[in-house]
């Protein structure tokens, strides 16, 4: 069983960096052809720094736009993030920005979740929102709030090794395949395989709004057209 | 009047709607002939293996637009757009909410670009990511609402990843005119200004005429020799200006307002019959070939008259093309390579220390600042207005050095002339603001109840600042705005009179030098001066 749960960890990894690094090579390689910035842009290359930071950081539009939407995506987002740092701790040793953190993943597990019911709670209620819900939308969800549930509930119901979780990835780096076993926690082998099929599943969903955002033209185009000739490779074509 | 209601105003600000599922199902412009495919090198009619070709269409932008591959890709259905469409608002139809407009091509895309949509489609499961066939029945429905949507980018301020409706509009509009299913007034439009210059169709001896007309008009106004020169080699400012500032209410009395300032400036200017029009509805149709075919006419006139310096009159989606695209698809602007012959014809000429192209409304604020224009402002004190930022203007272009300055001169130029300004609602104006509804190649007849369903959201910000500051004059700088408020004014029981292009209000106010304006007050503040 720990072999196949690495053998499926090393395929996940495999298909979420070689599919995530495709998407990213093909957004990469697709001119942009005319400058489409929303406007008002900033006019500089660091001011677009700062807008795709904002957007990144602070998810400036959804904000401009709808508080709830904003406030349950941002509280999922953040949590997430805090979560996954604090799982640094499988992969590394622990170093004083991860000690620091730890307390704050905690919270983190429960404002992730709570984001998460939140919006589906509107994929389910707000009538506009029910209407573009496609069931992948609530397969995804699904999967995210199965992933925090039972991430919590190893930490808060019933305990796992986790030392025994770390050695297990530790090896499984090293390609020490042979000193490979996992806790046979039920909770544990459901939350790895959750999170194997979102690594999959990854490159090829609308997850991919994670790289996307950073090649958005309307976001990541500077506003200079009258000040600098832009122009696509296929489009200089059509002046020979 | 016609066969529909006028919406009623909502309660003020208004709640999101409740959805009315094929509200406007049955919208759908007349489908262009022919010949008006043909000119443009387009197939004449629906083609026989339609749908294959419609996906290698689709195919090719995918590797020619990065906006539109990354936006199919990104949409999370987080429902941050669904209420931001002033289509949306109006109809209450759920396919104008802008993603699930997007979703129209959306599941096209995923059904046969995407690892996911392919696979799950062989087992009849394509549904469970929202993939579908490619079939006369969503071909039907890409018509109809993908000609619901004026390209205005409203739902792009406020996407998360900025994903912008007007990309893949444009790009459904491209697909199909290349399966031979185009609309036909903007392709019929197009044809003519291929042709003859302008959209109308309007041949060099009558536009020659109706200037003569209007620098009559001025002169017996005036008393000075106030001229609208077209083709005059050797000029300084070649002036590109929608077709409908000639012949439209109130487009001419702006054009009129432009004349009154360039003849202030003491600067010397023409117009071409060759390149008469800065309107360019290929932006409409997502045509980047028509586009740049259509601006060359302006580049070729640029080159062909000698002038130094290129100026834009009012008008929104012409200007977005002037400044975002000119420079790319006709290297009219400025800062291109030293060795990009093409785009150095021109820029050779052009006298760089001025932006190339300027807006009128650039141009205008510059004399102001400098202290060159007097205005009487109390020739608009019988005025309370506003101002409608067009959506091109507001949301794909600028004016000025600094981001906004496309909201800050326009109102800096209608305050230089009029006493009383007010704006509207802020949710409604600046990068917020509504189209007018008949944007993007919709404002035709047949789309008439789209375009007054559309309006409802301009028209109740315009309600509350009629009803509550007294506003009585609306003022726009956009040839298809104006024409769109002065068919869709009365049916809110609003006075068509209270519409004004902007330069009409910069005309009216202005004192030139030595005319019977200047004189008048000269004697009033004589008497004035007397009583004291
Ligand atoms: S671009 Fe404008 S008209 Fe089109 S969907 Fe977005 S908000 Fe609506
Ligand atoms: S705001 Fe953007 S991501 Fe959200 S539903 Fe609309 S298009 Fe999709």
């Amino acid at each position: 069983m720990s072999v196949l749960y690495a053998l499926l960890f090393y395929v996940a990894f495999v298909l979420l960096v070689g599919g995530v690094g495709f998407k990213i090579y093909q957004y990469w390689s697709t001119p942009a052809p005319l400058k489409i910035p929303t406007t008002p842009a900033p006019t500089t290359r660091g001011g677009v720094v700062f807008r795709i930071g904002r957007e990144v950081v602070l998810f400036e539009s959804l904000f401009k736009s709808n508080k709830w939407i904003w406030l349950f995506g941002y509280m999922f987002h953040v949590g997430l993030a805090l979560v996954l740092i604090r799982h640094g701790r499988y992969f590394q040793e622990v170093g004083p920005l991860l000690k620091f953190l730890q307390p704050f993943g905690i919270y983190a597990g429960f404002a992730m979740v709570a984001g998460l019911l939140g919006l589906w709670a509107r994929r389910i209620l707000v009538e506009r929102i029910r209407y573009i819900t496609g069931p992948s939308d609530h397969l995804i969800l699904a999967l995210l709030v199965g992933i925090g549930a039972s991430g919590l509930m190893m930490k808060f119901v019933k305990h796992t090794d986790i030392v025994a979780v770390k050695v297990f990835f530790q090896n499984m780096m090293q390609f020490n395949l042979g000193a490979l076993s996992l806790p046979g926690d039920p909770v544990l082998m459901l939350h790895l395989f959750l999170v194997a099929v979102l690594m999959i599943i990854f490159p090829l969903s609308k997850l991919l709004h994670a790289p996307g955002i950073f090649f958005s033209p309307t976001r990541n185009q500077v506003d200079n057209p009258r000040e600098k000739r832009h122009i696509a490779p296929w489009a200089a074509e059509m002046e020979k | 009047m016609a066969d529909f209601q006028t919406p009623e105003f909502r309660e003020y600000p208004a709640v999101p709607n409740t959805l009315i599922p094929n509200a406007t199902a049955h919208l759908s412009p007349f489908v262009a002939k022919p010949e008006h495919q043909e000119q443009l090198g387009f197939p004449g009619e629906l083609v026989d293996n339609w749908e294959e070709k419609a996906i290698d269409k689709m195919g090719d932008l995918l590797g020619k637009y990065r906006s539109l591959r990354v936006y199919l890709d990104s949409c999370v259905k987080c429902g941050s757009c669904t209420d931001k469409c002033h289509y949306f608002q109006g109809t209450s139809d759920p396919k104008n909410m802008p993603v699930a407009r997007q979703d129209l091509m959306r599941s096209v895309y995923r059904r046969y670009f995407t690892f996911a949509g392919k696979t799950l489609s062989k087992f009849g499961l394509g549904g469970i990511v929202g993939a579908r066939e490619m079939n006369r029945e969503v071909l039907d429905e890409w018509y109809s609402y993908f000609h619901q949507c004026s390209q205005c980018r409203r739902c792009s301020v406020f996407c998360p990843y900025g994903i912008d409706t007007a990309e893949i509009s444009m790009a459904a509009r491209e697909i199909m005119d290349h399966v031979g299913l185009g609309q036909k007034y903007c392709n019929e439009i197009l044809g003519k200004l291929q042709k003859v210059g302008n959209n109308l169709g309007l041949p060099e001896p009558a536009l020659k005429a109706t200037l003569a007309e209007y620098g009559e008009e001025i002169e017996d106004d005036t008393g000075l020799p106030v001229r609208l020169p077209l083709d005059v080699k050797g000029a300084d400012i070649l002036l590109i200006t929608p077709s409908a500032d000639f012949f439209a209410e109130p487009h001419i009395d702006g054009l009129m307002g432009y004349a009154k300032v360039f003849h202030e400036a003491g600067v010397s200017w023409t117009l071409s019959s060759y390149a008469s029009e800065a309107a360019n509805f290929s932006m409409f149709i997502g045509s980047y070939s028509n586009m740049k075919i259509c601006a060359e006419r302006i580049r070729d006139a640029a080159i062909e008259l000698g002038v130094k310096r290129i100026i834009v009159g009012e008008c929104g989606h012409a200007w977005r093309v002037a400044y975002s695209f000119w420079n790319t698809v006709a290297g009219i602007g400025s800062g291109a390579d030293e060795n990009d012959v093409y785009a150095q014809k021109l820029q050779k000429q052009l006298d760089h220390s001025f932006k190339q192209p300027t807006h009128i409304c650039e141009f205008t604020y510059d004399l102001i600042q400098k202290g060159k224009l007097r205005f009487n402002k109390a020739e608009n004190d019988h005025r309370t207005v506003t101002f409608h930022d067009s959506c091109n203007v507001a949301r794909g272009s600028r004016m000025g050095d600094w981001a906004g300055g496309q909201f800050d001169i326009p109102r800096a130029v209608i305050k230089a002339c009029c006493n009383n300004y007010v704006d509207m609602d802020p949710d409604s104006i600046k990068e917020k603001t509504y189209c007018c509804g008949g944007g993007g190649g919709l404002l035709t007849d047949d789309l008439m109840e789209i375009r007054v369903k559309g309006a409802l959201p301009r028209m109740e910000a315009l309600k509350d600042v009629s009803d509550n500051k007294g506003v009585n004059t609306l003022a726009a700088i956009c040839a298809i705005c104006k024409a769109q408020f002065a068919k869709v004014l009365p049916y809110y029981n609003f006075p068509m009179s209270m519409l004004v292009s902007t330069h009409q209000l910069v005309g009216e106010a202005l004192v030139m030098t030595g005319s019977e304006q200047e004189k008048e007050l000269m004697e009033e503040e004589a008497e004035a001066s007397e009583e004291d």
